[in-house]
Formats: C-alpha cells, structure tokens, sequence
C-alpha cells in the first residue's frame, strides 16, 4: 500500500511537472475546457434554481384552485359558491382568495395584489416584495401612491418588506387588505377572483376536482400537480434545450481534446520513449498520463463550476436570462438562492468530464505503448 | 421523451460505456483466438498492448457505473413530481416497462465490472497472466451487458410520457399489492428481522474465519454475495417502515430523500461496496494458480477488509436506525 | 549469467521494408566482466545490446536471465526485471529536458515505490560521487557533454542494478572527456556489476577495461 501510495505520488509529482514545463500548450485546451464547464454548468444551475423557485411558489398553494370563467376569460365569482363545495366529500376546506394585477408605470412592471389568508396588513398598509421595494425605493414607514380602478389615487403606507425565500414568487408581491383591495379594484363585496379548494388526501384530488366540475360546470379547475408538472417541463424543456445547442460546443471541445491528445510532437514521443526505456511500464506511462488528465480536469471544472456560480447568483445571469426564465415580467434585479446540489454536480461531471476522458484515452494508451526501446533506435 | 440535463448526461454516460466496453468485447473475441503468450510475433505484442486499453475502459467503466447509477434513482426521484400518482422513484421507474429493467442491468453492471477488477489485478501479478483467458470471457458477458444497458436507458428516457398515470411505491409494496417486491414487504418482522441479523452475523463470521484462519474464502464469496439480496429485502420488510416510522411503508427509494435524513445513501453504499469487495475476496480465494500462490491469498485478504469493514458499517447502521425509531412492529 | 539462443530480430515483418536487425545470435555472457559489442554502424549492436537487456523483444529464439526464459514474459513483468536487473546509458545521453538533473537520475525509481526522500539522497550521493553536487538543481538542457554523460550514468545506477548496458558511451564525448567515463566504468567494474558495452571508439577498446569482445556484422556474430 505504502509503496503504491509512494509511486502514485511520483507520478502525480510527473505529471504536474509535465503540466508545468508545457502550460503553453495546455492552457488553449484548459480555457476551452473551462469555457465548457462554465456555459453547461451555468445551464443547469439555473434552470435547478427556478425550478427550486418554482416549488416554493407552489409549496403553499392549494391542491385545486377553482376559476369561473365567462366568455372563456376568468371573472370573479360569488362567494356562495364557497358553501356550494365545502360539503363536498374530501374536501379539507374551501376559501375565497382576492388577487390582481396592476400594472405600475413607474417600476414599468406588473405588479401582484394579494390579500393574504392569514397574516393581512392592516387597512391603509401594505407589505411589499422585495424588488419592488428596490426598484421603488421604499423602505418601511413611506408611503406607496397607486392609481385605483376609478382614477383616484390611493395611498398605502409600507408596513414591511417581505422575506425574500423565494424572490420569483415575491418578487412584485403586495399584500394587501380586504377592504383596500375591494375599494381599489372596485370590486363589490360578495364576490372572489377565484377559490382554493383544500383537498386532505393527494390520492382524491382527481375525483374532487371531477366533483366540483360536477357542481359548478362551466368552472376551470386548476390542480396544483397539474401546474408543478407545467413548470418543470417547461424549465426542463428549455434547459434540455439549450443543453443540446451546446452540445455542439461539446463536440468541437471533444474534438479539440481528441487533438491535443493524439498530436503528440517529437519531443514527447521521446520522452515517452526514454520513461519506457528507463523501465517505466506501459502501466506507469498511462497513469501518469491520466494523472495529467485528472489534474486538468479537476482545475477546469473547478474554475468552470465557480464562475456559472458567480454567474448565476451574483451577476444577474446577463447569459440566458430570456430563454430560461420564460416569465412574462422583466424583473428589475433578479437574484436566485444559491444550492448546491450532489445529482447536479454527477450530471455536470459527466457531461464535461466523461466525454474528455472518452476523448483522451485512446490517444493516451497509444503514446503510453511506444515502444520502449524506441530511443535506441535513433 | 424527457429532456433535461440528468436524463442527457446518463444517456451520454451509457453510451458511452456501451462503444468501449462493446468495442472491448469484440477485442476480447479476437483476443481468445490469437493469444500467444509464447510469441514474439508483432501480432501478439499488439494484442498485449491492446490488454492495457482494455483494463483501463473496464476501469473507468466501474468508475463510472456507481455515480451513473446514483444518479439514475437520484434523478427518478426528483422526476415523481412529473408522474400523476408518483411520490419517489418507484413511480418514475414505473411510469414505463423499461425503468426496473434499466436499473437491474445497472446493478448488474457494477457488480460485474467489479469482479472484472478483481480478476484483472490478480491476473496481471502473475507472471504467465494464469486468468487471462477467464477474465476474458467474463468480458464477453459484461460488453453485451453494457449495450443492453444503455439500449434500456435510451428506451426508458425516450418513452418517458408525463401523462401516463404511475403508480405510487405502496401500490408496488404495499398490503394490496402481489409480486415479489410485495411478497418482500409483506414477510412478518419476527422472522425476517432474525433471518436477516443470522444472515449478516454469518457472512461476517465466514470473513474473519477467512482472515484468522486463510480458510473459507469462498464461503465468505458465496455470503457476500447472498447477503445483497436478504439486505434488500431486510429493508423492504422490516428496516423501511423502521425509518419512516410507519408500519405499511416499505418503500426502498423513499429512504434516498431528504426528509428521511439521506438514510437510503448510508445504507446503500457501504451494502454495495462491500458486497463488491466480498465477492472480490472470494473470487481471489477461489483462484488455483501457481503463479498466484502467494499473492492471491493477499489480495483476497485485503479486499475481505473492505467488505468487513463495510458490511459491519451497514449492519451497525441498520441497528442505530432501530434504535433510534419510535416504531414497535 | 544472460544466455541468448538462436535470437533474431525482424522489425516490420512481413512488409516492403522488411529489416533483419540481428539473425540467429546465440552467446552467453558472464557475470561480473566488461564485455563489448563491436562492429560497423548497422550492424545490429544497438538492437542486440536492447534483446540482452529486455528492452526489445526477440522475433523468435529465447533469451535467459539466471537461467529463467525472460522472451516470454510479460510486459509488466519484463520491464519489473529490468528495472531491478540492468541500468542503460544510451546513446546521446536520452536526459529529459526542462527536468533538473536530480530529477532525471530520480525518474527510473518513480515506478518501484520506493519512499521519495530515500530516493532523492540516494541520487544526491551518486550525483556528489561524480563530481556533480552542485549540478544537481541544474536543468538537463543546461549541462556539457560530459556532465549530461555523468547524469546519464547516475540514472543507470539508481536502482543499484547488478548490469550494466551502455550505448556508445563515447560518441559525443572528446578524448578527454570519454578516457573519464570509461574511468567510471572501470570503477563500476571493480563494485563487481556487470558491463557490456556496444562501440565502435577504438578508445574503448585500448583503454583496457574490456575483457571480452564479441564482433557483429550484419547483424550476425563474427566468428
């Protein structure tokens, strides 16, 4: 063991020699593999942190949401239609929700009107998502004017900043109460934008939301399932996708790879040769030379995999920001909560680094087999 | 189809592994026809080298297969959120006819792989290479059984269809349910849990008998390889429901999440790699060759190490997770 | 005691270029004496000084290590033999540029696992021995002549081998510096090791340190 542990550091200590005497040569190839590391790994980072994003904004919501619809679009519904579900068998509870839009000149975005379940301010305040707040610069205690439904405005005073978990889903958020929200959109009492229906079991939830169709035909019924399984195709799909247009990136990298390897110059042909004839074995020539490879890739990854970090988490994500997020607002600043992940870090490794080793090996084996007694020969 | 990244990088891993190991078998077909070691001829100097090629491929192959293989039910894990009715991998696997199949020859292909290992190192310390041939023909099971794998994985990945309804791990292990995953689940805790602790007791008895004594190395070989199967079940009928705390849950790949504190990785990589090592130490205790006479025993040796070491792991976190349940079967 | 029996050699076989480099040689050599290959360039000195040390594998015939048949090993297990049995010192020196040359006189030792501290004074020593102790840090390209032919030597004996297979060992050196490494050699000689030299310098032969000579021609041996 003792000795094996002696040999692999030899030639490790090679390899990082060789490394060093050639940088010239390697560093075309490291920045490529780098470049690599850095566009797949900004891809896949991006796309696990919406998606983790979107799981938050789905974490609360309800099983069913149901909408009335009229002329096919959606409008508010009368609030006995609560009573008409809540009997309904598997039905945990069934609440009114009161939500909006409005669009805000001033931040040139959408903005979301809520009035919370639980947790409302109180009338005349209002808690605001934290881009919002940014891009309004406003900070608890300053007053908020928006233009009502009737042209009047309405001033809300900032009660607080929402915690930011999740900034995708708070983002434009303002939460508000009943009776602003009502008296700002003018809309009458008695009336919901929507219901969310509370189902115990996730097993019934298919045969709830068949009931309530039953009982409110004409309704849409929105599952929470239903929506998960939108959003992670769609994150999936775009991300599947950009991951196939650099997949070209890949070949040419593969190829580039393939070349470094194979096009061994004079010089390291008889080095390889003079090693064999000093009683290196073919063994020893091409651990050394994966050693090489090891260290090579684990610098590019290394370096790859922190600036897609920097680049996602801290950079605003100038790269792909409009063909991932696929959201119908523009943010203003739009910052992800970093994760790490172990599957994420397999799937890059494997995208990046296989297809490098796969690239290599046969070059390799082919320089480790020189003949050794190749330097006699000259 | 699914589309995205896991799914793209396993697809490319087994692939991959499918052109060098299938490249590797055809070799291996030439190779048994035209081996020589008493040639000088350029011909046997070419298949000689060409054996480094292949010890390498296999290598990375067996590198490459434990990750893949995480990955692959990390993966389905994540995607039950995309299947009506799935809650962890089972439901992903399920939602087609090639998931279980897929994973099975992934299993298979580890283990494989690594006996390969373990016949090619013993090979190449004795000088007239005694199990070249052996191990040669054993490539001639793993190169199909790599191609076979990757056909699975692309025809699981391709025919992945969100809409179809899956079914959740209770239908697959739960009192409803019949086969031999429910079958599993359904054994009484009485026996299974003695059964299980006799058959674990044992294979670590045939491995130190095998240290202390240099006998019984087969044995051990035989145990280890037999007690994969009785952990897996173990954990299906009895340490499952421990864990989550619940009497009708036996699902094995609900352990691999995060609620359930990552206890499916503790369990699963020491059972997989001493499981490996210990039919490693057996193979190299079976091994008759003159040639390997003396260090055959020492590499037997070593690996029986490992696999005690591991499978002691396994079993003592199988009885800290008891411990620790608030649940009485 | 190294015995080849009815080796050749054939490089190409089988091709337009086809090349017999050594035909049918047989010959035993003693141990513990300095025996010299000598013939014209092309004559096959090199190819057979590489079937003797198992650097190059015979086409057919058989060569003999102590009586054990080495034609037939392995090459994990060939190169094992060599790497404990003979030291080379080729032919315009073979140093690896951009590597000082203590770690050149190191490089045979890397796949014996052997400690590296124990290594490194061991190459220290044999560097100081040969008047090269404060060369040691210097690169390979930097080195004369006779210092990168002194470097080449502490590296054939790295491995304290009991052999010790030299390729013209002259050819790039002036009168005065090749009369100092056949010096070295004859000191090698006296530590009891086994030389055998291939040359065509009539230095080397005058120098009487060679006990034995054994003439090649075409490839055949020179009755």
């Amino acid at each position: 063991m003792r000795a094996w542990i002696e040999r692999q550091r030899g030639l490790v200590d090679f390899a990082v020699i060789n490394l060093g005497r050639r940088w010239g040569r390697n560093l075309g190839l490291f920045l490529a593999y780098t470049l690599l590391v850095f566009l797949l790994a900004s891809v896949v980072l991006y796309g696990d942190a919406l998606r983790r994003e979107a799981r938050l904004l789905l974490a609360d919501a309800p099983e069913l949401v149901v909408q009335r619809l009229t002329a096919g679009r959606q409008d508010v519904l009368p609030a006995e239609w609560r009573e008409r579900l809540s009997g309904l068998r598997g039905v945990h509870a069934v609440e009114g929700r009161l939500w909006g839009y409005y669009y805000d000149p001033a931040s040139a975005a959408n903005l979301t009107l809520l009035v919370p379940a639980a947790g409302a301010p109180a009338p005349g305040r209002v808690l605001l998502g934290a881009a919002l707040a940014r891009v309004r610069g406003l900070a608890p205690g300053d007053v908020l004017s928006l233009r009502g439904y009737d042209g009047h405005p309405y001033a809300f005073t900032v009660a607080g900043i929402l915690a930011r978990e999740s900034e995708l889903a708070s983002a434009d958020l303002m939460l508000v109460h009943e009776t602003d929200f009502r008296a700002f959109f003018g809309m009458a009492p008695g009336f919901y934008t929507d219901l969310a229906v509370y189902v115990a079991n996730p097993r019934e939830v298919r045969r709830v939301a068949e009931k309530v169709l039953d009982r409110l035909p004409g309704t849409r019924v929105i599952a929470r399932e239903e929506m998960r399984r939108t959003y992670e195709a769609s994150f999936n799909w775009r991300q599947g996708l950009l991951l196939t247009l650099l997949s070209t990136v890949l070949l040419a990298f593969v190829l580039l790879a393939w070349d470094k390897a194979s096009g061994l110059s004079a010089e390291e042909r008889r080095e390889i040769g003079i090693l064999k004839a000093l009683g290196w074995e073919t063994g020893d020539v091409l651990r050394m030379k994966l050693w090489e490879g090891v260290l090579v890739s684990l610098c590019a990854f290394l370096a790859g995999y922190v600036l897609a970090w920097l680049h996602i988490f801290y950079a605003d994500v100038p790269l792909f920001t409009a063909v991932l997020k696929g959201w119908s607002v523009l943010y203003p600043r739009f910052t992800l909560t970093p994760e790490v992940d172990a599957g994420q870090l397999v799937t890059l490794a494997l995208l990046t680094v296989l297809p490098y080793v796969a690239a290599t090996l046969v070059p390799v084996w082919r320089a480790a087999t020189l003949d050794p007694d190749e330097v006699m020969r000259e | 189809m699914i589309f995205q990244p896991a799914a793209l990088a396993l697809l490319l891993a087994a692939s991959l592994n499918a052109l060098l190991l299938g490249g590797s078998g055809v070799f291996a077909l030439h190779l048994l026809r035209h081996w020589n070691p008493a040639s000088g001829s350029e011909r046997q100097i070419a298949l000689e080298r060409r054996t480094y090629l292949v010890s390498t491929l296999v290598g990375l192959s067996l590198l490459l297969s434990l990750p893949a293989l995480a990955l692959f039910v990390h993966n389905a894990d994540a995607m039950a959120t995309f299947f009506t009715g799935a809650m962890c991998a089972v439901g992903s696997l399920k939602a087609n006819t090639w998931g279980m199949p897929a994973l099975w020859a992934m299993l298979a292909g580890f283990f494989l792989a690594a006996a390969w290992l373990v016949l090619n190192h013993l090979d190449s310390l004795g000088w007239d290479t005694p199990l070249l041939r052996g191990k040669y023909r054993l490539l001639l099971v793993l190169a199909p059984l790599s191609v076979v794998q990757a056909g699975f994985l692309w025809l699981y990945y391709l025919n992945l269809n969100p809409e179809v309804i899956t079914s959740c791990c209770g239908s697959l292990f739960g009192p409803a349910a019949s086969g031999v995953a429910a079958e599993m689940a359904a054994l009484p805790v009485a026996w299974a849990m003695p059964l299980f602790f006799a058959g674990w007791l044992l294979t670590l008895a045939a491995g130190g008998a095998f240290l202390a004594r240099r006998r019984f190395g087969r044995l051990f070989g035989v145990l280890a390889g037999l007690h994969f199967p009785l952990a897996l079940a173990a954990i299906v009928a009895f340490i499952a429901p421990y864990i989550y705390e619940q009497p009708n849950h036996h699902c094995p790949f609900c352990l691999l999440q995060r609620e359930h504190g990552y206890a499916g990785w503790v369990l699963y990589l020491p059972l997989f790699l001493g499981t490996a090592a210990g039919i490693g130490a057996g193979l190299a205790a079976a091994v008759r060759a003159d040639s390997l006479a003396d260090v055959a025993p020492r590499v037997a040796a070593g690996l029986a190490k490992v696999a005690l070491a591991a499978l002691g792991l396994f079993g003592l976190a199988v009885l800290l997770y008891l411990r620790r349940s608030h649940l009485v079967l | 005691m190294i015995e080849l029996v009815a080796v050749s050699k054939t490089f190409n076989a089988g091709q337009a270029n086809e090349y017999r480099a050594v035909r049918e040689v047989s010959l035993a050599l003693e141990p513990g004496r300095v025996t010299a290959l000598r013939g014209p360039s092309g004559s096959g000195k090199t190819t057979l000084l590489g079937l003797i040390g198992g650097l190059t594998r015979p086409t057919s015939g058989r060569v003999r290590l102590d009586g054990r048949d080495i034609s037939a090993l392995p090459e994990r297990f060939l190169t094992r033999l060599r790497r404990a049995t003979f030291g080379f010192v080729f032919q315009q020196f073979q140093l690896i540029r951009g590597l000082s040359a203590l770690e050149n006189v190191m490089l045979p030792a890397t796949p014996t696992g052997r400690p590296y501290a124990q290594v490194r004074r061991h190459a220290l020593d044999l560097l100081e021995g040969f008047g090269l102790g404060g060369r040691a840090e210097a690169k390979a390209q930097w080195l004369s002549g006779g210092e990168a032919q002194r470097v080449a030597i502490a590296r054939a004996l790295i491995n304290d081998p009991a052999i010790i297979l030299a390729d013209e060992p002259t050819s790039h050196l002036d009168s005065a510096l090749s009369t100092q490494i056949l010096a070295i050699l004859a000191d090698l000689r006296t530590q009891g090791r086994t030389l055998i030299v291939s040359s065509h310098d009539p230095l080397v032969f005058e120098a009487g340190l060679v006990e034995r000579v054994i003439d090649l021609r075409d490839g055949k041996l020179v009755p």
